[in-house]
């Protein structure tokens, strides 16, 4: 339990208070809405994609700290990268937060490393993997997702809210 | 109810010994994360004493075989303990008859019998089912489902602020197309408990039949199905110290007599030929297949359990638990308690400003404390109050107000983290 109290720690009770990237885009080429049925988690992921590089995204919506944490350092994270790298830590985010991986064998996870707690959770691994499965969503122009959707790419363990 | 009797329940009840009960309760003794553990999700289920756990073992260990089937010792010994649980049940709700008492799966599989078995009967288009906003999805959805495949209406009861229905606004739902009333006893999100008595009189008066969803109640006060005059009182065994798996709906005789069968299969039959089949009496004409025995037994256990203790002597001992808790939450700054209805029971849901229930939960778990967190299958009431979500606390016989201490205590924790 000592692990859960861990999980929120000063970086991501710090974007929870101050999330980067939140709100709208004027001028959004792709959007996808994310919902967690079981816990009312609602999230917008907005991108501005110029050609393969994600030149703007922000995100919008109401959640709980893991999830707004999640979607600030995401959007912050993927900001000018291209689609192809955002598709590379979406596949090692999942990893890490489901468990399959440590954080220490996922190149490029670097300081999303601090959600790497969430695998000890189970009914909070959705909360952490919401915005990153929206981002996905976005990316494949889809225009909404869910973590209980029967194509849920991210086959996150099921957990009650 | 004797003259003794009365005079009785004008006593206040025992005082409870909490260390006796709380010793017949193996779970209680958990740590979770080395706290030792505070579990106040009663209202999701409760755990089950010593005796319910020993009379399972019992059964299955000498008494078990299908019922209503053979004719050697075994099958005529479960069922018999199997009828005795049925007569058990019946007499802690004072049902008139034993025939009365159906047993189901839960709260939600009974709820979906009358549905099926008086609503798709008896409604049909234009007409109008009364519900309340403080429905859980169980005592909606399947009135939905009737109302679509019949073209029938659903009315709402509102409820204000505190949490409390309007009762005016409910008498002046019905119309003469008014056809079914659905309301809960006690609200599983806020805990308030609903004037049933004279929701039903009100629409005995109009000729309409009302189902009371008791799923809240039954552990938590007395209920004699007789006085309040209900038409179905449906309830779960796992929310009263019994088994999961188990369920009953109380239905009037008359009623279920008219009613058409939910399943069809063995047991609720008399005879079978491929031309036509006899369909067998109440209440085996809802009991189709083999039903869950153990958990039946069970459940007599736990009624048994729960009426040694006293019904009354629950009662107030839970609201002492929770008048202590709601009056300690009350001076927390950023703490708001959602639901303040003047009658309530055992249930405490709260808002803790800028932080999502979820966070709460997880946050309450490391100091050993397990609440529920979520909308708690009742979304409308979430949307009435503008939440997404709650913490609740709810409360059972076994809790102490140490443990509330310990969610106060685990609330301030909550706080600091996130200032």
């Amino acid at each position: 339990m000592a692990d859960a109290r861990a999980l929120y720690q000063e970086v991501i009770l710090d974007h929870n208070r101050k999330p980067r990237n939140f709100g709208t885009l004027a001028h959004a080429s792709h959007q996808a809405d994310g919902h967690n049925p079981l816990c009312g988690d609602r999230i917008t992921v907005m991108l501005d994609l110029d050609g393969e590089r994600i030149a703007g995204i922000a995100f919008h919506g109401e959640s709980c700290a893991i999830c707004k944490a999640s979607a600030s350092m995401m959007t912050a994270t993927v900001k000018g990268k291209t689609r192809g790298d955002a598709e590379t830590l979406i596949g090692e985010f999942r990893e890490m937060a489901t468990g399959k991986r440590e954080p220490d064998n996922l190149p490029h996870i670097g300081r999303l490393a601090v959600f790497a707690g969430v695998r000890d959770l189970p009914t909070r691994v959705k909360c952490a993997i919401l915005p990153w499965h929206t981002l996905h969503a976005a990316i494949n122009s889809l225009e909404s997702t869910s973590t209980e959707a029967a194509d849920d790419p991210m086959h996150a363990p099921i957990g009650d809210a | 109810m004797t003259a003794l009797q009365t005079a009785m329940r004008s006593q206040p009840a025992p005082a409870i010994d909490i260390l006796r009960i709380r010793a017949d309760f193996p779970i209680l003794e958990l740590e979770v994360g080395g706290k030792p553990l505070v579990y106040l999700d009663n209202a999701a289920s409760s755990q089950m004493p010593r005796q319910v756990i020993e009379r399972l073992v019992t059964y299955q260990t000498t008494q078990h075989a299908n019922i209503n089937r053979g004719v050697h010792y075994l099958s005529e010994t479960a069922t018999a303990e199997y009828e005795e649980a049925r007569r058990k049940i019946q007499r802690f709700i004072n049902a008139r008859e034993d025939r009365e008492v159906i047993f189901s799966s839960g709260t939600t599989d009974a709820i979906n019998l009358v549905a099926h078995g008086y609503g798709r009967k008896f409604i049909g288009a234009g007409d109008e089912i009364i519900l309340t906003t403080l429905e859980h999805h169980s005592n909606i959805v399947p009135w939905q489902m009737v109302a679509e495949e019949k073209g029938a209406a659903i009315r709402v009861v509102p409820v204000d602020d505190t949490g409390e229905l309007s009762i005016d606004a409910y008498e002046k739902l019905f119309t003469p197309r008014t056809k079914f009333v659905g309301v809960s006893h006690v609200s599983n999100a806020l805990g308030t408990v609903n004037p049933v008595k004279r929701m039903i009189a009100f629409a005995h008066a109009r000729g309409v039949p009302v189902l009371i969803d008791g799923a809240q109640a039954v552990p938590h006060m007395a209920i004699d199905v007789q006085d309040l005059d209900c038409d179905f009182y449906a309830f779960s065994g796992h929310k009263m110290c019994g088994p999961t798996g188990i369920g009953i709906l109380y239905g009037k005789a008359a009623l279920l007599e008219r009613m058409q069968p939910y399943k069809g299969g063995g047991d609720m039959i008399l005879s079978v030929t491929f031309e036509k089949t006899t369909y067998n009496a109440i209440p085996h004409f809802f009991e189709a297949g083999t039903p869950p025995i153990a958990a039946a037994i069970g459940l007599g256990a736990a009624v048994d359990y729960m009426s040694a203790i006293g019904m009354d002597a629950i009662a107030a001992h839970e609201h002492d638990l929770l008048d202590y808790a709601t009056e300690q939450m009350r001076r927390m700054p950023g703490v708001r308690i959602i639901g303040t209805a003047p009658h309530k029971a055992a249930v405490l849901s709260f808002a803790i400003d800028g932080v999502h229930p979820h966070d709460v939960g997880t946050l309450l778990n490391t100091e050993g404390v397990a609440v529920r967190t979520g909308h708690h299958c009742a979304q409308p009431v979430m949307q009435r109050f503008g939440v997404p979500a709650t913490s609740r606390a709810s409360f059972a016989v076994y809790n102490t107000m140490s443990e509330v201490d310990a969610l106060i205590a685990g609330i301030r924790t909550v706080q600091k983290v996130f200032t």
